[in-house]
């Protein structure tokens, strides 16, 4: 039993407990040392059981209460290659969370380091936990703490509203997900993940699709899949931008992991015969999302906003790797959540950055403002082009994972929703760079100027001339280690290892309850020739660029008869996300029925 | 969406979802005839185990006191972020007095003076309600209660002299460094248990301390332990939040109005 | 009988649901989530119940006896914290949303529509 296992949780929340106690006699500059370097520790520490989980999954028995002839008596913390690798990464952005807010916050205090080292600790046990209850108390752990960090500038009342409907709806998607866990538990008598597996075997019935259902879609709401999704842009405008970057980078990503989790150890077995059913509802709800996403994302004129959409987009294209039900792109989705997650955070703190400088977020306020920033400018191109997963960087590997996993089953024309959404999501981050970098197009832009504008309240102090390197550094690296990943050889068959391993159900079950060595074989070597891969690639970057250009150039149709029917369309699509938590709550209880509703029928129809 | 629309598109989907429920709950056993194993075994074994007679507290406080440490700190980050959320900002004036603050008020509003039946009878009560949460607190691994629940009644003690006085009282007995420093002593206090079980046990929150008699307040080990120190961390995370909201309600105005 | 606690349960939070889309007050708003939660309450209660079961409480009765489940129990007493300290950081949130944008009615903020 490792004993390293349970630190990464309980170290980050004993500083927590430290620095809150001694809340009125540390300075900033203290608080803000022991915060940083608790991240760097628990980093290490999650890296240290990366390298021991390759070998075999960490087992931790909290209490010491091993299972008994299969039965488990306590919690264990089950650490495959992908919870520890979801951990590190956790650590390595709120790092570069905690170095941006050196010089950013006024009214940053040592409560603030509290509730991040919080967020780190319940991010980290929701990675490493086998146990579904536990599952659910990090879920709560990390609810809480974003739910304050989102409401951080109180004085706003954009703000409270839009960390409302997050902690509304959040909160709705909690109980949803301890309904389904009461179900299980009613049936198996079974808390642990690995034993809830085995006990229901395959038997397939009402309760068994209720509880996925419920499951996954309270999970989903963390995830901001379509219809769960509308929190999100609320919450990401209004949060700090260090909180935005944890938020797009890591947490919604964690609720597709829970649902990837808890369907490969528990619900594979039951929808083993029927997993053309579960693959047609994710792909589609994958490409709705996505679509919907992208959509929105070239909508808006609001920075934070726009980046906010375009991470439902690409949950949207992660919904899909998931929906395939093949490692290649579990891999796929792994990687793709490491490089999106990098070049995400990275446009964040640039919008952070332009906030700093300018006092705006807003497009268009900011037309040609930056013209004189050229590092930040390079560094948001290069994210952007991330974001359409060009070639090199650690997106392509992700993206051609999913989309080889997705072409193995016959289902190559997923190809298309990628290519929709990074053209769309990268096109509206080029046209962002485009008018607020090089000063193209007008300031007053009509298509743009449609969208809802957000007055920003400052977070900084007086408005400075330079960039401290503190704030640009994060960025910069951040961007550089997507590119390092996606040029590293070898990367791809790790983590499709870590993939096999995490998708092999029995041999879960056998490490947890009988503590038995289960044989970990390395993925074969990569064959597929990606030149076709390349060529899409390279292509959706084109376009995304050629899409920005001609949006920020006198011939962008604004009134042209076939434009219409688009406007009118994005027209609804703007209409239903109305910032009115009623609605939302509607939308998830018809996403929630219509999910049970799909499910049942295509079950009962084979 | 339009208020009918929102209506009409909700009872739809909610006519859905609550079929979809039902059928899941159709699979469950019918009520009163719990299956197991995971109660059964440890309602078997708890006693012989852990000393303890109350497996409700053996199972919160040792079979799955990590939950429960993971509880604690929603309760403690809750805090922190209420705190947070109720802070003062710069554009705000803080009224000292009680009249001041509610004299913006319309007559009607303000709250009366406490009668001296209220005065005699909650500060009667402060007492007996104290020993009572103390017991609570003391006595989970033996009958019902626990850290949580004597927790919840010790904060309510200052409370009920809010409501004989005011709000100056109650923040007079009531330092707010010292709460916040009890409150997270005893959210340390769990941690600092669970590293003993580790570092002499092997296992995070391991039960490595003498279990004692059964049926005695000094059985169940770290239990007890842990009951003390949720104790201190439930009664002194309330009340903190009971100053901020107070604080805040009362206290905190925008510069020239509200 | 057998069924029934269930359906209280299902009834509890498509009733919460309701009191959420509906609602026109903040505070009403985080209440009938409280609503919501208390059908958890009811659906593990009720799974762990056994006919003719003590309390798991083994003072003065002989070990062995049979009883209710604990675990439902304890993961109930779980629950009810969790739900407190939510309902206090929402309610948190809309005492703050009042004092700045003067109303708890969600109909009538705009600032976060399209």
């Amino acid at each position: 039993m490792s004993t390293l296992a349970p630190l990464p949780v309980v170290i980050p929340l004993s500083v927590a407990a430290i620095l809150s106690a001694l809340n009125k006699f540390v300075g900033r500059r203290l608080s803000e040392a022991l915060a940083i370097l608790t991240t760097i520790a628990t980093g290490l520490i999650c890296g240290e059981l990366l390298l021991q989980a390759r070998v075999q999954p960490v087992i931790h028995w909290f209490g010491g209460w091993t299972p008994r002839a299969g039965v488990a008596l306590g919690i264990s913390f089950v650490i495959d290659p992908i919870g520890a690798g979801a951990a590190v990464f956790t650590s390595l952005l709120v790092l570069a969370a905690l170095i941006f807010s050196l010089h950013y916050f006024d009214t940053v205090g040592t409560l603030f380091h509290v509730l991040m080292l919080g967020f780190l600790g319940a991010m980290c046990g929701f990675a490493l936990t086998g146990d579904l209850f536990n599952l659910f108390v990090f879920f709560e752990l990390m609810s809480a703490s974003a739910f304050a960090l989102c409401g951080y500038k109180v004085e706003e009342p954009e703000s409270m509203q839009g960390a409302l409907n997050f902690g509304i709806t959040n909160t709705v998607g909690a109980f949803l997900v301890l309904s389904g866990i009461g179900l299980l538990y009613g049936r198996t008598g079974a808390l642990n993940m690995a034993q809830i597996g085995r006990t229901l075997g395959g038997n397939l019935d009402g309760l068994v699709i209720t509880a996925f259902v419920f499951i996954m879609a309270g999970f989903f709401v963390k995830a901001a899949v379509f219809p769960f999704h509308f929190w999100l842009a609320d919450a990401h405008a209004v949060a700090p931008t260090p909180v935005c970057v944890l938020f797009s980078g890591i947490m919604v990503e964690l609720g597709i992991y829970a649902v990837l989790r808890v369907y490969w150890v528990i619900f594979d077995g039951p929808f083993a015969a029927h997993r053309w059913d579960v693959r047609a509802l994710l792909l589609a709800v994958g490409s709705i999302t996505a679509v919907v996403g992208a959509v929105m994302c070239f909508g808006q004129r609001h920075i934070k906003r726009l980046l906010a959409f375009s991470t439902v987009s690409h949950v949207g294209l992660l919904t899909i790797g998931f929906g395939v039900l093949k490692e290649d792109a579990l891999a796929g989705v792994a990687l793709y959540v490491l490089g999106h997650g990098l070049v995400k955070a990275a446009l964040f703190l640039v919008a952070g950055l332009l906030l700093h400088r300018f006092s705006s977020v807003d497009e268009l306020e900011l037309h040609g403002r930056a013209c004189r920033m050229h590092a930040t400018g390079v560094v948001f191109f290069a994210a952007a082009l991330g974001l359409a997963s060009m070639p090199g960087f650690a997106t392509f590997l992700g993206e051609s994972g999913i989309i080889d996993g997705a072409k193995g089953i016959g289902q190559g024309w997923v190809r298309a929703v990628f290519v929709i959404s990074g053209m769309l999501t990268a096109g509206a981050v080029l046209r962002v760079w485009g008018r607020v970098f090089r000063g193209m197009g007008k300031a007053d832009d009509a298509e743009t100027a449609s969208a809802k504008k957000i007055d920003e309240g400052r977070e900084t102090k007086a408005a400075s001339h330079g960039i401290p390197a503190a704030m640009f550094a994060p960025a910069a690296g951040l961007v550089l280690l997507a590119i390092a990943i996606g040029l590293t050889p070898g990367v791809k068959r790790a983590v499709r290892t870590a993939a096999i391993v995490m998708q092999d159900r029995t041999g879960y079950q056998a490490r947890v309850l009988e503590h038995a060595w289960i044989s970990v074989t390395p993925a074969e070597e990569e064959h597929t020739p990606i030149g076709k891969g390349l060529a899409w690639s390279f292509g959706t970057t084109a376009a995304a660029l050629a899409l920005a250009f001609l949006s920020l150039s006198p011939y962008w149709p604004t009134k042209h008869v076939l434009v219409r029917p688009v406007a009118k369309t994005v027209h609804l699509l703007r209409a239903i996300h109305s910032g009115h938590v009623g609605d939302y709550v509607a939308f998830l209880t018809f996403g929630v029925a219509a999910f049970g509703v799909v499910l049942a029928v295509l079950i009962h129809l084979r | 969406m339009k208020r009918r629309g929102r209506m009409i598109f909700f009872l739809l989907s909610a006519a859905v979802f609550a079929g979809v429920y039902l059928w899941g709950l159709k699979g469950l056993p019918a009520v009163g005839h719990y299956r197991g194993p995971y109660g059964d075994v440890l309602n078997q074994v708890a006693t012989y185990e852990r000393h303890v007679t109350d497996i409700v507290t053996a199972v919160n406080f040792d079979y799955r006191g990590f939950d429960t440490l993971g509880e604690e700190f929603i309760l403690f980050m809750s805090v922190v972020g209420g705190t947070v959320l109720l802070r003062r900002q710069r554009e705000e004036e803080k009224s000292e007095h009680k009249d001041q603050a509610l004299s913006d008020e319309s007559p009607e509003r303000q709250a009366p003076e406490p009668s001296d039946a209220t005065r005699v009878l909650t500060l009667g009560l402060v007492g007996p309600l104290v020993v009572f949460g103390l017991y609570i607190v003391a006595h989970g691994q033996l009958t019902p209660g626990g850290g949580f629940q004597g927790g919840v009644i010790l904060a309510t003690a200052p409370l009920l002299v809010y409501l004989a006085g005011d709000l100056k009282k109650f923040k007079q007995i009531t330092s707010h460094t010292l709460v916040e420093v009890a409150e997270a002593a005893g959210a340390g206090a769990y941690l600092a248990i669970g590293f003993a079980g580790l570092i002499l046990g092997g296992a995070y929150l391991r039960n490595v301390a003498a279990l004692g008699k059964t049926g005695m307040i000094n059985s169940g080990g770290t239990i007890a332990l842990i009951n003390l120190a949720t104790g201190l961390e439930v009664a002194a995370g309330f009340v903190l939040l009971l100053y901020a909201f107070l604080e805040q309600t009362l206290e905190i105005r925008l510069r020239g109005g509200k | 009988m057998s069924f029934f606690p269930y359906a209280v349960a299902a009834w509890l939070f498509v009733i919460g649901l309701y009191g959420i889309v509906t609602s026109r007050n903040f505070v009403h708003l985080v209440i009938c989530l409280a609503v919501l939660q208390s059908s958890t309450y009811v659906l593990l209660l009720s799974i762990g119940y056994r006919v003719g079961g003590t309390a798991p409480v083994f003072a003065g009765v002989r070990v062995g006896t049979p009883a209710v489940d604990p675990v439902v129990q304890a993961l109930m007493l779980t629950d009810i914290v969790v739900e407190a300290t939510v309902v206090a950081l929402l309610l948190a949130l809309a005492l703050q949303l009042h004092k700045r944008a003067n109303t708890l009615d969600p109909d009538k903020l705009k600032a976060l529509e399209g």
